[in-house]
């Protein structure tokens, strides 16, 4: 590869990262691709925090015995480790990062909607994050991050309220970054963008907007009302004082469950970008990929109550959210279905982009399918509270979403650096985040249906083997994360220059240069062809 | 797959009649699923290899996609999910409402542990007995936050949440030790909050059951509850006092002062002592009656109930109408007011025929102790 040296920021024509200098030019920016930028940087510190609960973890169950933290500690790691990584890193992960900086050239326009809007969500952000790790520095919270009352709302011991407030304000960044994003595609998209022709992350993007301005007041609301009941007494979930327990878990996983599509959604996204461009071809149905995101969006608001089958909800009210489960899997198995017709008759590479979407392909279909198993009733009886549910979700939130995620991350990293990583390491370290992923949490499932129950500090000594394998895993899988934070740092030094379209992608952000002015475009682009048009490619661009 | 490796079980074992369904459902989710992925994998791989590029030029040609295709693999998969869907939830429903003769047993856990009462007075802590071949029903109430009740072995788990009763019901099939769990986070020592169920024959059950219940059974102590907290000064036995008078008032149908109709099961004898003003009975007033919420445990309310139910001729574990909202018939249960340890006979299985095994004794030396060292 090149050795070349220059720093972009000073030999590069002028781009969104040299137009200005200094700290208060970007903690003051408008620029939506500076904002993705302070993200990107954010979540990532969040990653590490909540992946360095998760190893302690994984070290504490090496052994059947609590010999490593006493019980309190256990339970205050997987709840912060919770409360980490879905609300500070799950839920803002693709859309404030990628989407931030994608969208509005995905569209062909300048910036996003309302700008300053965009960096008042930054800023809740960190707020919210500030209490947090606020929490964590009093002493933690123990309640898991599902705040089951009664036991948040009047048992707990522990800093609930600072916690609670963070996720409450967090929640309103992520709330005004969906309605930035929903405006945004109404309103900016470029002369001849019409529907038809948004990108699949585009559309991806939109249905989690939905979700996001729909569902997260209702979280704001609940643990509103949690935080209400713990700081002043007022009876809404504790039955000593009149209040319904099993009405928190309702109203919680009204958002909660519509929220792992907010996950997964942005996620599958940015594989029909992958998918397309590196089997250079028009994606497989389009149609039926972009009505599935938004029918996915729709449906998973009807499905909550599949968290609750043995908690005496009635048998008929279980029997409909079983169904509609079963429902909701129909549009995810659209996708898969559509991205392997994609590929079909095309011309794939390997980059690394490419590896981490077979990696999603592969990892969410088994992540979809034993959801299936948690949408049987009878299944679920045995199955909820145990390692199995823990797998399911990290299948589908890691092998899914950051999967997704690291291969967005690897596919524009170019155009958002104008620099080329290395490409053996990336695909090196893509490997070892496959097999350490699923050596971590394949045996999960097993521990699952022979009945460990999850949030144990100690188990019983015959769950010991599956769980050395997954603490072995987990170490793995800790090198996966660790490498390309390093190559990739690494390249803003010595990766040779992208050009504006290494990948020879389809796409407006592949049109610019890179790194992108700060306000994208020369001019505001005119769409004449619609999305993947990759047959229409005259000129081949290519790197490696 | 099945086939164990020394020390290592792929499934806990088989001990309850629903066991051997769950299993056979997993097995059938279990090959769906493999077949689905080798599917998704093979096509994946086929398709990565045979259309790997050859050249930085070659231009594929565009495939829009197909409708035919689209309904295939909307429909195909939804069919397969259908028949996930109906035989699950043809168990579930069948593993909802207990059996009329089921045996009662009574369940209050807390904050880290499960006390279990039998109606005979028998109270244990962290263990459970219950014989081989019997329909057992699991009344369960919670002191504080929400629990769940989690046996492996008979694939079954069930949440207790505070503030009012969940009920289980299971009938174990094979003798031994099984793991019983608390499965819903409830704090500090939630991985503590574990047990045993000892499944016996029946006729060491009977055994095992007369050495207890020193304090008289539950109805008898519910009777001295009864007198200690007051309640016998207004809900007179032989007359009608300020208070409805509670013979013959379990299981029957309650007539309520704004018109609706009410059973008067287990929860709702419950939500009379801790929140009486809910439902007032027609033609008595209200606020007469203080609460008893913070003044009796739920294991003294659960007594007091055994109690109410006593006075109505009735044996324990009879009325389950909260799940189905179905109301169960009025005549069912025996004519006497004992307790029912007399009427432990198997319901005709060949379970009863067995010598107990020494699997039991193996597996308890086996999972050894494994609390945490404080």
């Amino acid at each position: 590869m090149s050795t070349a040296v220059q720093d972009p920021r000073t030999q590069s024509p002028v781009n969104y990262l040299n137009a200005e200098d200094g700290l208060k030019s970007w903690l003051l920016t408008t620029d939506h691709k500076r904002i993705a930028i302070l993200y990107l940087i954010s979540i990532t510190v969040f990653f590490m925090i909540g992946g360095f609960f998760a190893v302690l973890m994984r070290l504490e169950l090496a052994t059947p015995p609590g010999d490593l933290f006493n019980s309190d500690t256990y339970n205050k790691l997987f709840t912060m480790h919770g409360i980490v990584m879905v609300f500070f890193f799950l839920v803002p992960s693709i859309p404030a990062t990628l989407g931030n900086f994608l969208l509005p050239m995905m569209v062909g326009a300048r910036d996003l909607a309302f700008p300053r809007v965009n960096l008042l969500s930054w800023y809740l952000y960190i707020i919210g994050g500030i209490f947090v790790v606020a929490t964590v520095g009093l002493g933690g919270v123990d309640t898991g991050w599902t705040f089951y009352t009664p036991f948040s709302s009047t048992y707990s011991n522990t800093w609930v309220l600072p916690a609670i407030m963070g996720i409450f304000v967090a929640g309103f960044s992520s709330i005004l970054t969906g309605l930035n994003f929903i405006v945004t595609v109404h309103k900016m998209r470029a002369p001849g963008m019409t529907w038809g022709r948004l990108p699949l992350f585009v559309w991806s993007q939109y249905a989690t907007a939905l979700i996001q301005i729909l569902g997260t007041p209702v979280v704001a609301i609940t643990l509103a009302l949690c935080a209400l009941e713990r700081a002043f007494h007022i009876g809404i979930f504790d039955p000593s004082i009149g209040g319904d327990p099993i009405l928190f878990q309702h109203m919680f996983w009204f958002y909660s469950h519509p929220a792992v599509y907010i996950m997964i959604l942005p996620g599958m996204g940015v594989i029909s970008e992958l998918v397309t461009c590196f089997s250079r071809k028009r994606v497989f149905g389009y149609d039926f990929v972009a009505a599935a995101s938004v029918g996915i969006a729709v449906i998973g608001f009807l499905v909550w109550g599949h968290h609750m089958f043995v908690t005496g909800q009635s048998m008929y009210a279980s029997m409909v959210f079983s169904i509609l489960s079963f429902l909701v899997a129909v549009p995810s198995a659209i996708k898969i279905f559509n991205w392997t017709a994609t590929m079909y008759q095309g011309s794939i590479r390997y980059d690394t982009p490419m590896l981490y979407a077979f990696g999603f392909i592969g990892l969410f279909t088994i992540g979809g399918l034993t959801g299936l198993f948690l949408a049987t009733t009878a299944i679920d009886v045995h199955l909820t509270d145990t390692y199995f549910v823990i797998a399911h979700f990290h299948y589908v939130m890691v092998g899914g979403m950051v999967m997704a995620y690291l291969g967005g991350i690897h596919f524009w990293w170019p155009k958002m650096t104008g620099r080329m990583y290395s490409e053996p390491w990336a695909k090196f370290s893509a490997l070892i985040v496959f097999v350490g992923f699923n050596l971590t949490f394949f045996p999960q499932f097993i521990l699952g249906y022979q009945g460990m129950p999850r949030r144990y500090h100690a188990y019983a000594p015959e769950f010991h083997v599956l769980n050395v394998m997954s603490s072995c895993g987990a170490s793995i899988l800790g090198i996966g994360y660790i490498l390309p934070l390093i190559y990739l740092l690494a390249s803003l030094k010595t990766g040779k220059p992208a050009g504006p379209n290494p990948w020879g992608a389809k796409g407006l952000e592949w049109t610019t240069q890179s790194p992108p002015t700060t306000f994208n475009f020369e001019k505001i682009p005119v769409v004449t062809e619609e999305a993947y048009a990759y047959a229409a490619t005259t000129e081949e661009e290519t790197v490696g | 797959m099945q086939a164990a490796a020394s020390g290592f079980e792929w499934l806990p074992a088989q001990a309850s009649t629903a066991a051997r369904g769950y299993d056979a459902l997993w097995w059938y989710l279990c090959a769906v699923s493999i077949v689905m992925t080798v599917l998704i994998f093979v096509g994946v791989f086929t398709f990565a290899i045979k259309y790997r590029q050859r050249s930085p030029h070659e231009v594929p040609k565009p495939i829009h996609g197909s409708l035919r295709l689209e309904i295939a693999w909307s429909v195909l998969p939804f069919i397969v999910m259908l028949t996930f869907f109906f035989w699950g939830t043809y168990m579930f429903f069948d593993n909802q409402n207990p059996p009329a003769n089921a045996m009662n047993i009574y369940v209050v856990a807390k904050q880290w542990m499960w006390k279990v009462q039998y109606p005979n007075g028998t109270r244990e802590i962290n263990e459970m007995h219950v014989p081989v071949g019997r329909a057992i029903r699991l009344t369960m109430a919670s002191e504080d936050v929400i629990h769940s009740f989690f046996v492996p072995a008979f694939r079954l788990k069930r949440d207790v949440v505070p503030g009012h009763y969940n009920d289980m019901w299971f009938t174990a099939t094979k003798p031994g030790r099984y793991h019983l769990f608390c499965a819903e986070y409830c704090g500090t020592e939630h991985s503590g909050m574990i047990g045993w169920v000892t499944v016996m024959n029946p006729r060491d059950y009977e055994n095992w059951l007369s050495g207890g219940g020193g304090e008289g059974s539950m109805a008898s102590q519910g009777e001295k509850l009864f007198q200690q907290l007051g309640c016998s000064t207004c809900h007179l036995l032989d007359e009608q006092g300020r208070c409805p008078n509670l013979r013959g008032v379990y299981g029957s149908r309650v007539l309520l002062s704004d018109g609706r109709t009410v059973v008067a099961d287990d929860a709702y004898v419950r939500e009379s002592i801790v929140n009486p003003n809910a439902k007032i009975v027609a033609g008595f007033q209200p606020d007469i009656m203080p609460t008893f919420q913070g003044q009796v445990s739920e294991e003294g309310i659960l007594q007091l109930i055994e109690y109410v139910k006593s006075l109505s001729g009735r044996k324990s574990g009879i009325i389950s109408s909260r799940q189905t909202g179905q109301t169960e018939g009025s005549s069912r249960g025996g004519s006497q007011a004992n307790e029912g340890q007399g009427t432990l006979q198997p319901e005709g299985t060949s379970m009863t025929t067995q010598p107990p095994r020494d699997m039991a004794n193996q597996q308890a030396q086996r999972k050894g102790n494994y609390r945490r060292n404080q």
